[in-house]
């Protein structure tokens, strides 16, 4: 198998930073003096800053001329380690951001945009807004979407903040301290929890896959706020008696959220409404074909019932016939979770995909995801050292399944981390392990999704099956990889430590001045 | 240098239906039959090691207790003398452990159960990282790897980077008269954990910084006049350690307006104090691997303790070890009949951290 894989090696500079580069003087553009009769006439040009935003040293930027800065930022491209390759980033669904979508968004209607322009003066733009609202209450079966949030962990606090407010208009907020929530839901969800200062309860998964009723009954009481799950969990397992925890979760007086993190294999299957959600979130960084950006530059879609609408940030967009309106947010709202709309470019494109898609192609894109996550099931499990989670399970997962490679681990001493690091070596991006806590060892998760080709899916899982054999032919070869790639290992062990770990250059120089 | 001990006898009863190998049980699977097993599975462990780290050097007890099946394995082998002569005995264990300290081995592997276990700790406690091979009978303690071979891929590890985490493990082993398993304490185990999972979660170290959160915590909330039992084990240790006071580890403890009033209580003592200033709170750990909640190591924890000590029963325990735990599953294993059900059985709330809590069910 080996012979068919591709003799990838990735750009090796071995070059100095760029605030080593250069030399004094050197410049991209040179500006020409002021002439005289320009500068009798408006004085100096530093006179034009206020005295009170002049630096008193220049900056210390690197001097460099055009091209050379050019080549920086070309060779950084070429090091970047991320989509480069095949990703199957699983429980985080890497979907291809279409150029159409770049294209409508730098149109000036969307890019000169300003967020204080009169609304008479962006009907388009919040005409996309509330279609947009409009499309994601045709999934969910909710009543309103709000996309301030800037991720899915935003919008999941933010719901944790609803929860306060909804509890706190009841007068219950003091004893309602407690949200429940699944041992492989998204961590976003104890963690926005606790962060809105409840208390967390984590069910743990149980003989089927999923926590069993029982262990959701033992955890409600009149304390409970709210149960806050992702279904499909990160284990691709679809937990059936959904409708009935949302009842007891009810009847006990809390809130239901959905965080549909892993929403890419029900879409068009299932609605959160459907299930007597109150609230649920989509995370259009996932699912709608847009940019990731570490939780600042994405959107967590929040969408509620009826009920939960007045606790909404505002402003919310509203339509009557003269046109759309921002309105701004109730006496109960719970406040900014973000500046103005939010990220606004992403909700454009968001729209240019569900509208490209159809509800027939988002239907197809869901069972694609399924079954090419199931493709992958049977192939991937006859490679010597890769095992599933809760093997003894029979039902299909969904858009992804958790595997182990415990048993490579055991034979091999070649751990998941190790893998990973040796499948960039063939132009893979590094796969998706596992949140804490790892329940099966050594774990991953691969998400086929329903964009890479069946080729792209195949080579990957050459790869793995070739790596595999590599541990247990040659574990050291494995162990110190990767070996064909920007850079190779990196000491990890001054992560954690603040003395050492330095993110700007300034913090370089001030905590390690021996090396430079 | 990596110390390496093996316990000839270990494991040889399991075959012939005896529960244990200690002492002059050794003598009694062998009339019955039993060969050795402890150093052919010792040997697949070093000859793991042999192939990942060829050219180690290892301090090895002489003979059969480890030189030998250490040179079978490949190795260079520095041997620690053996004072003694005829069959190995636990002194002997116990010198060569000392030793193998005493000379700055970074980790000491054994082979043998959880007699070999105790006689380690009983040399070293805590002073050097041990990790076992498991060969015993039934194992109660939870400083053995699973496997000969996850033994191997472990100890290659740390010997590779001997800055990896270790982790407090209980040391168990079961009294012979009695049949009942005792806490003996806790040895430094590796820390099973994969390398690169230190800095991004950290997860022994995560639960210990939550458990000893959680225990200054509850033990901010105790209630002056109100009677507290805590349980042996290191988690209910860390309550007695927040509270000041110096606990038995090992067994159960008695607490009251912020004082010790009862240290390694019996049984008796347990319902005595329970009579005079009932009611009372009863902390409880999770013996780690097993889960078992009641029945292993803290028998004086009897079901008419626990009928005294009512509802208000607060489990504790870091939320790795309840994540390995697989099924998810608390067990008690008590000897008296309580009448009908099993004391806390269905699902209980276990602490974590302050403020998170998980449910687990407790096996009837």
């Amino acid at each position: 198998m080996s012979e068919q894989l591709r003799r990838y090696h990735a750009a090796v500079w071995d070059e100095p930073l760029v605030m080593e580069m250069g030399a004094p003087g050197r410049r991209g553009t040179r500006i020409p003096d002021t002439e005289p009769g320009i500068a009798q006439t408006v004085g100096p040009a530093e006179d034009l800053v206020p005295r009170g935003m002049r630096r008193a040293a220049p900056p210390a930027l690197p001097e460099l001329t055009e091209p050379e800065v050019q080549r920086h930022y070309l060779h950084l491209s070429q090091q970047t380690m991320g989509m480069m390759g095949i990703s199957l980033f699983g429980t985080c669904t890497m979907k291809y951001n279409p150029q159409l979508g770049e294209q409508v968004v730098a149109r000036p209607e969307v890019a000169e945009v300003h967020p204080h322009q009169h609304e008479s003066t962006m009907q388009g733009l919040l005409q996309v807004v509330h279609d947009f609202d409009l499309v994601l209450r045709e999934l969910s079966g909710m009543d309103r979407f709000v996309f301030q949030a800037g991720g899915g962990a935003d919008a999941a606090y933010l719901h944790a903040c609803l929860t306060r407010a909804y509890h706190a208009s009841r007068g219950e907020l003091g004893q309602r301290t407690e949200i429940i929530t699944t041992a492989q839901a998204h961590p976003c969800n104890p963690a926005t929890a606790a962060a809105a200062g409840f208390d967390v309860i984590t069910l743990p998964l149980e003989g089927d896959g999923y926590p069993s009723v029982a262990a959701l009954e033992a955890a409600l009481s009149d304390r409970t706020a709210a149960l806050m799950v992702n279904n499909p969990d990160d284990m691709g397992i679809y937990n059936p008696h959904i409708k009935r925890w949302v009842e007891l979760v009810h009847e006990a007086g809390g809130l239901c959220f959905y965080d549909h993190a892993n929403f890419n294999g029900v879409m068009t299957r299932i609605r959160a409404a459907d299930l007597g959600f109150d609230a649920c979130m989509f995370m259009l960084h996932k699912t709608f074909g847009v940019a990731k950006g570490g939780g600042g530059p994405a959107v967590g879609a929040y969408g509620c019932t009826a009920e939960l609408e007045r606790f909404l940030p505002g402003p919310l967009v509203t339509r009557d016939e003269e046109g759309y309106h921002l309105v701004e947010q109730g006496p109960e709202g719970v406040g900014r979770v973000r500046e103005f709309l939010g990220n606004v470019p992403q909700v454009v494109r968001a729209y240019a995909w569900a509208r490209a898609m159809g509800a027939a192609g988002m239907r197809e894109a869901a069972d694609i995801s399924v079954l090419a996550n199931n493709y992958m099931e049977q192939r991937l499990l006859r490679i010597p050292g890769v095992t599933k989670s809760q093997p003894h399970l029979t039902e299909r997962r969904l858009e992804m399944t958790r595997y182990s490679l415990g048993e490579l681990t055991e034979r091999t001493g070649v751990t998941a981390h190790d893998v990973q690091n040796r499948m960039v070596d063939f132009g893979i991006d590094a796969f998706w392990l596992s949140h804490e806590p790892w329940i099966v060892p050594e774990p991953f998760t691969p998400e086929a999704g329903e964009m890479w080709s069946k080729e792209d899916l195949d080579y990957w899982m050459d790869v793995l099956a070739h790596v595999c054999d590599e541990a247990h032919r040659d574990p050291d070869l494995v162990r110190t990889a990767p070996h064909r790639q920007v850079i190779g290992q990196l000491d990890g062990s001054a992560l954690d430590d603040p003395e050492r770990w330095a993110t700007t250059w300034r913090a370089h120089r001030r905590k390690r001045p021996a090396a430079g | 240098m990596l110390g390496v001990l093996v316990n000839p006898v270990a494991g040889m009863g399991g075959r012939v239906a005896l529960h244990g190998t200690d002492g002059v049980w050794a003598d009694r699977a062998r009339e019955r039959g039993a060969v050795p097993r402890a150093a052919r599975r010792a040997g697949q462990v070093l000859a793991q090691i042999a192939r990942s780290a060829p050219g180690t050097t290892v301090l090895a007890a002489a003979g059969e207790m480890g030189a030998d099946p250490a040179r079978a394995a490949g190795l260079t082998v520095e041997e620690v003398p053996r004072a003694g002569t005829g069959p190995t005995t636990a002194r002997d264990t116990q010198e060569a452990a000392r030793c193998m300290r005493d000379q700055g081995v970074e980790l000491l592997l054994f082979a043998g159960g959880d007699g070999t276990a105790r006689d380690v700790l009983a040399a070293v406690g805590t002073d050097v990282p041990v990790l076992g091979v498991p060969c015993g009978v039934k194992m109660h303690s939870a400083v053995f790897a699973t496997t000969p071979r996850a033994a191997g891929a472990l100890a290659a590890r740390f010997l590779a980077a001997p800055g990896l985490p270790v982790a407090e493990r209980e040391v168990v082993d079961v009294d012979p008269l009695s049949g009942s398993p005792v806490l003996h304490g806790s040895a430094l185990v590796p820390h099973a954990a994969d390398r690169l999972q230190r800095s991004k979660a950290g997860s022994a170290q995560d639960d210990d910084a939550a458990l000893d959160a959680l225990c200054r915590q509850l033990a901010g909330s105790l209630e002056p006049d109100r009677l507290y039992l805590v349980g042996p084990g290191t988690t209910t240790g860390r309550l007695l350690r927040a509270l000041g006071l110096d606990g038995s580890l090992r067994g159960v403890d008695a607490v009251r307006g912020g004082r010790l009033v009862g240290r390694d209580l019996t049984e008796r003592e347990l319902l005595g104090l329970l009579a005079a200033r009932g009611p009372a709170s009863l902390f409880l750990g999770v013996v780690g691997g097993q889960g078992f909640l009641l029945g292993r190591g803290n028998q004086q924890l009897s079901a008419e303790v626990l009928r005294l000590v009512g509802d208000d029963v607060v489990i504790l325990a870091g939320a790795s070890k309840l994540a390995a735990l697989d099924p998810p599953v608390l067990h008690v294993d008590l000897d008296d009949d309580a009448g009908p059900g099993t004391p806390l059985a269905g699902y209980r709330r276990v602490l974590t951290a302050p403020g998170t809590s998980t449910v687990l069910r407790v096996a009837g």
